[in-house]
């Protein structure tokens, strides 16, 4: 299997503040891939690092083998990597349909065109609709995303990053802030969108990941202490050390 | 019904009403002001390109309104000088290439960043065109403008455009293109990514869109438009002179579209024809018509920040289900406050403005709403402060019963 992602030696400093300090990861294609870490480990600020949303100090991020470090969110997007937020982002006041619609156009082409009527660009509708279904908002089609439910908006979120079929998903916790039902429900989304991609997720709740991810990395203070499936995530003693065994006391 | 119908349904209308205005409105003054409220619907509208569908505040649209204006009164020199064959409903033409030149110029550089950097831009470009068009007198004309003759142009069907009337269907049915022209770009692609760009510019970049190219393409756009509306400008008056591209100019398609609504399509098109009504009838009537314009603006985003669409909008669903009558008792109750509240108003500002500005020259007799008194003497100036008071007391009396009276009507709307 070839690698979706490779980051070679990536840092970030924020002023003298070295946040990312030389990360080395591998990401299989078709593999899904969490990463965890501490509260202040990075994970974010890699996110953000591999999606362009902020550039890199120094290092190399490729995606399926090209290398796409320091260009613009919009150029890495269309290069077939799309990412979730967070902090809810959405569009707050386009209705639930128009959000997905958003997120499919470029793939198919539509560029910025405007001698076309959206209405009518059947490829991208049906390809809308086919994405509400499967977050399970079509009943919600026309509400404005900014009124609907806080696990509503999540699912949207999810839905608007896969919308454009890019084979990279990068999920920035998922799960935050939603109850154990909402949970299972969006682990339930999570693996059938991310089938037959890449799938990057950062997530806290470890059941989440342990049931959910084929390899698990850890991060810790800027660097990757351990990769791997996750029962050798669980069995190693670094890690257990430095995160898990955090949690157990 | 569908969308698309419903659309065609109102486009149609559009068009009988434009078609029809002159003959239910045919005197001369309604004409003047009905072919300024067509070149001002373009106008607004185009602005709201920026505001309402991109989010972007520009504080010196005028710019692209008064080049496109100045190209068309040049080119209608040109065209009457060589006598070339171009008849004058080409001449809009011009304007919108010269806007479209000007907006992809100056937009490359201010719609780099959103936001308050793209506002100041704004600001600092118009005011060093408004500069430029000072200083250079063969292109701008100096303070006497450009004048231009209509006529003097090839006959277009043996119409030689002398006559008002003439203009205002000229006029109309380039207000009538741009109209359509510009609600169907809100129905494509593009345009959808402009209010995704507007709502979360962050999200629209990670979904593949660069947000700079986004609002650069709407930018120049929004420029063509208010080229064509400046060069239908430049026909209207047969004159272009350095007003039309300042400050002023830029601040007055703010008001109309602000207080139109930027919420709705069609908010900037009934804001620049109240604008434009009330320019003309008021200054008329007052010579403090600038300060009621101001106040216009301050209430409406202090309390209607949805202008008057936004108003007519969350009415809609009470009129469709009848509910509407539900809020009539409560709204009739405090009309009489808010008239009290507006005639106290007006009295205070007509008083203070004679008392201020014409008492040295005129004395201090004056007439208001019919009536003469002594603007000096303390009575009127009570009664119009009881006026103003009472009336602001009487509203924050039954405001609670509107709000009572909108709770029930939408309730029972759900229910039915």
């Amino acid at each position: 299997m070839s690698a979706a992602l490779t980051l070679r030696d990536v840092r970030k400093n924020f002023g003298p503040t070295a946040i990312i300090r030389g990360l080395e990861l591998e990401i299989t294609q078709g593999e899904r891939h969490a990463i965890i870490g501490p509260n202040g480990a990075g994970k974010s600020t890699m996110f953000h690092l591999i999606s362009g949303r902020i550039g890199v100090t120094s290092g190399s991020i490729e995606l399926k083998g090209q290398e796409i470090t320091g260009l613009a969110p919009y150029e890495i997007n269309r290069r077939g990597l799309s990412r979730s937020f967070q902090v809810t982002n959405i569009f707050p006041k386009l209705s639930v349909f128009e959000n997905i619609r958003c997120g499919v156009l470029w793939s198919l082409g539509y560029k910025y065109s405007f001698w076309r009527f959206v209405d009518r660009l059947r490829d991208a509708n049906e390809r809308a609709e086919q994405v509400l279904d499967l977050i399970g908002l079509g009943a919600r089609r026309e509400t404005p995303a900014g009124i609907l439910t806080y696990a509503e908006q999540r699912a949207l979120e999810i839905g608007i990053t896969i919308a454009g079929g890019a084979d990279v998903i990068m999920l920035d916790e998922p799960t935050a802030g939603m109850s154990n039902t909402e949970t299972e429900q969006a682990v339930a989304l999570i693996r059938k969108v991310s089938e037959g991609r890449t799938l990057v997720m950062v997530e806290h709740d470890m059941s989440v990941v342990f049931g959910l991810a084929d390899r698990i990395s850890v991060l810790v203070y800027g660097q990757i202490i351990a990769t791997g499936t996750p029962m050798e995530i669980r069995a190693n003693k670094a890690v257990r050390e430095a995160y898990l065994g955090e949690e157990a006391h | 019904m569908s969308e698309t119908i419903r659309t065609t349904i109102a486009f149609a209308l559009f068009a009988i009403a434009l078609a029809l205005a002159p003959v239910v409105f045919p005197s001369g003054l309604a004409l003047t002001m009905m072919s300024l409220m067509g070149v001002m619907i373009i106008f607004a509208l185009s602005y709201n390109m920026l505001l309402g569908q991109t989010g972007l505040l520009s504080f010196g649209h005028a710019v692209y309104y008064g080049l496109g204006g100045f190209c068309a009164a040049h080119a209608m020199n040109y065209v009457a000088r060589n006598k070339l064959g171009v008849p004058l409903p080409a001449i809009p033409i011009v304007g919108a290439v010269a806007g479209l030149f000007f907006g992809a110029l100056l937009g490359a550089v201010s719609t780099r960043r959103a936001g308050t950097v793209f506002s100041m831009i704004s600001l600092g470009i118009g005011e060093l065109v408004a500069a430029f068009a000072g200083i250079q007198r063969s292109f701008f004309g100096g303070e006497d403008g450009i004048a231009t003759n209509r006529v003097k142009l090839a006959p277009f069907f043996g119409y030689k455009f002398g006559p008002q009337i003439q203009v205002y269907y000229l006029i109309a049915f380039w207000c009538f293109v741009c109209v359509a022209l510009m609600y169907m770009l809100t129905r494509t692609p593009f345009g959808r990514m402009c209010n995704a760009v507007r709502d979360n510019p962050e999200r629209a970049e990670f979904v593949g869109y660069s947000t700079q190219r986004v609002r650069f393409q709407a930018f120049m756009l929004s420029a063509m438009f208010a080229g064509v509306a400046g060069a239908l400008a430049a026909i209207n008056f047969e004159l272009m002179n350095s007003q039309a591209i300042g400050a002023g100019t830029s601040g007055q398609v703010l008001l109309m579209t602000f207080v139109g609504g930027i919420g709705h399509f069609f908010g900037p098109i009934l804001g620049a024809m109240l604008i434009t009504f009330l320019q003309i009838s008021l200054s008329d009537i007052t010579k403090a018509w600038m300060l009621y314009f101001g106040l216009l603006f301050i209430l409406v985003v202090m309390f209607a920040p949805g202008g008057i669409a936004g108003f007519l909008s969350i009415h809609q669903p009470l009129l469709r289900n009848g509910r509407i009558f539900k809020l009539a008792p409560s709204y009739l109750m405090a009309s009489v406050p808010l008239v009290a509240l507006v005639l106290g108003m007006i009295a205070l500002i007509e008083m203070a403005h004679h008392m201020l500005v014409e008492a040295a020259s005129d004395g201090a007799k004056m007439r208001l709403f019919g009536l003469a008194f002594d603007g000096a003497s303390p009575l009127p100036w009570l009664v119009a402060a009881a006026l103003f008071f009472g009336g602001a007391f009487g509203l924050k009396l039954v405001w609670p019963r509107i709000d009572e009276a909108w709770a029930v009507a939408q309730a029972e709307g759900k229910k039915a």
